[in-house]
């Protein structure tokens, strides 16, 4: 697990029920940067989502940058876990990022498929813009 | 308001599955509208079939398969008399609402033709609104739609005005599973018929809450789903009036609904077997049979009377949070609350709850343009049955307090 990974596991750590790890993943929703109107449309809109989630991502000088968007505030917070594991990475590393940090801090069964939060749908188009900007370098 | 439990809450304990608990926190299970848990009894019936009399039905002499024959004939007529039927044979087996509708759109390809009209109302569910698109497309007829009104009932005015000589059906629900607006279901069908237009009606949400009489109300087609009224998945009941089960051709081909069969054309089965190919599921209807057993013995009334006081209860104590909005107001509601907290999506509300065990349903419900009429993404659903007490409301009012201030 990367550094930033660890500190994401520490920081779940500190709570001990999980109605206040919701309480976190809330407070970070609500800090996640805004997305540009712009990139707000539906080519970024990822499907298999209760919620709506955007996502958008450049490549400058070989690196990753994400910035995205949902309307419901838990899944923002999820999406902004996500992105701070692989922001400002390599693509073709980011394209291999096995997320081991989710099942460290439980929230491994919201990555069924089936889940209607959508999680793994987020992983997906991840993988899919780092995949996409690798085979272009 | 003295909140009182109209059934005693002893009933729970003929429900295995509601003695758990999820993410730490005893089980309050709201989400009866998708589909309600199944008493002891009922349980006991399938299993009981399945250890004693398993056998195929309709077919053999021997023994078993006489004893699975009359249970499963048995059955459909304690369904003829659960929505009090003029005949066993108008009794149905399906696998549901969904196969019902499916089986009545498919049948009316023969009747229709361009220029002919269907009228549907906008508080459907998917499955009582797509097989009337898709009649439509295969036969060139006309869909036109019975508007919503901001309460969640139907416009009985604009209704009145869509019927004319060429509607030759109408389709809309018992209770809305959206929003729980009972619809004026004798009146509608009187309307319909005076203009020669047939009525289906999708009972699902009506069935598990109150007592059906199919010839009071009149209608021509009337289906539901067991698993939403005590009984296993994947069985259900599609009652039709004999003279249109007659005239309707079959909807699938195959064993059980023939009568002769030659290399170059068969002639069908009387009713029900016209509509019946295939082994049936007979589990199934056992086990739906003992879950309207079950439902008598609890007493129809008394189960109605139940929901709706604890429909009152929590619609009151729930206006009482702060910020929250609720959807579907009509006069005449049964056993669903429909609302979200305004600012936060559904979605949200719904994860919450379920970290405090309680389960709910979270989105569209299955009726998109509903949820457009509103202009929402979709809505928390609480949704009763028999077993719902005072104190699972009360669950609920907390946990939804604590959501909102967890997100607003």
């Amino acid at each position: 697990m990367s550094p930033i990974e660890q500190d994401i596991v520490d920081e779940f750590d500190l709570f001990d029920d999980w109605l206040a790890k919701y309480d976190h993943l809330i407070a970070l929703g609500k800090e996640l940067p805004p997305l540009e109107a712009a990139h707000k449309n539906d080519d970024n809109l990822i499907r298999g989502c209760q919620s709506k989630v955007w996502l958008y991502a450049e490549c400058p000088n070989g690196l990753l940058h994400f910035t995205a968007d949902s309307d419901a505030i838990i899944t923002r917070g999820m999406v902004a876990l996500l992105l701070r594991v692989v922001q400002n990475r390599p693509a073709e590393e980011v394209a291999r990022e096995p997320f081991a940090f989710l099942n460290a801090i439980g929230l491994t069964s919201h990555l069924s498929p089936t889940r209607a939060n959508g999680l793994a749908s987020m992983v997906k188009q991840i993988k899919f813009y780092a995949l996409a900007y690798a085979a272009n370098e | 308001m003295d909140p009182r439990n109209l059934l005693p809450t002893s009933l729970l304990d003929e429900f295995p599955i509601l003695k758990q608990t999820i993410n730490g926190r005893p089980l309050v299970y709201l989400d009866n509208a998708a589909t309600v848990q199944k008493p002891e009894c009922v349980l006991n019936a399938v299993d009981h079939y399945y250890r004693t009399d398993n056998a195929n039905v309709h077919r053999g002499v021997h023994t078993l398969s006489q004893r699975a024959t009359d249970s499963f004939e048995a059955a459909r007529e304690q369904l003829r008399m659960h929505l009090n039927a003029a005949h066993t044979h108008e009794i149905l087996w399906t696998r549901g609402t969904t196969e019902g509708v499916n089986l009545v759109a498919h049948g009316f390809r023969t009747f229709l033709q361009p220029g002919d009209a269907l009228v549907v109302s906008t508080l459907e569910h998917h499955s009582n609104l797509v097989p009337w698109q898709m009649l439509a497309q295969a036969t060139g007829a006309e869909l036109r739609f019975i508007p919503l009104l901001d309460d969640g009932s139907l416009d009985q005015d604009a209704y009145l005005e869509l019927l004319d000589r060429r509607v030759k059906l109408v389709a809309f629900n018992h209770i809305s599973n959206a929003l729980g607006t009972v619809n004026p279901v004798q009146s509608m069908t009187a309307a319909a018929h005076q203009v020669g237009a047939a009525v289906f009606v999708d009972g699902a949400q009506a069935v598990p809450h109150s007592t059906v009489d199919v010839q009071a109300l009149d209608v021509d087609f009337y289906a539901f789903s067991g698993h939403k009224m005590y009984g296993p998945t994947g069985m259900g009941v599609l009652y039709g009036k004999t003279e249109w089960l007659e005239r309707l051709p079959p909807y699938m081909g195959g064993g059980e609904m023939i009568d002769q069969v030659r290399l170059e054309g068969s002639t069908y089965a009387g009713l029900p077997f016209k509509f019946e190919a295939g082994t049936p599921h007979i589990a199934g209807a056992i086990g739906l049979a003992e879950a309207s057993r079950w439902m008598h013995r609890v007493g129809l009334e008394r189960i109605a009377r139940h929901e709706d006081e604890l429909l009152r209860y929590a619609t009151a104590k729930l206006q009482t949070v702060d910020g929250i909005r609720l959807y579907g107001t009509a006069a005449h509601k049964a056993a669903v609350i429909s609302f979200n907290l305004d600012g936060a999506h559904p979605y949200d509300v719904g994860m919450l709850l379920d970290q405090m065990g309680i389960a709910v349903r979270t989105g569209q419900h299955c009726t998109q343009p509903i949820m457009d009429r509103y202009g929402i993404p979709g809505t928390v659903r609480a949704s009763l049955a028999a077993y719902t007490t005072v104190e699972h409301l009360d669950t609920l009012v907390d946990g939804v307090q604590k959501a909102a201030r967890m997100l607003l």
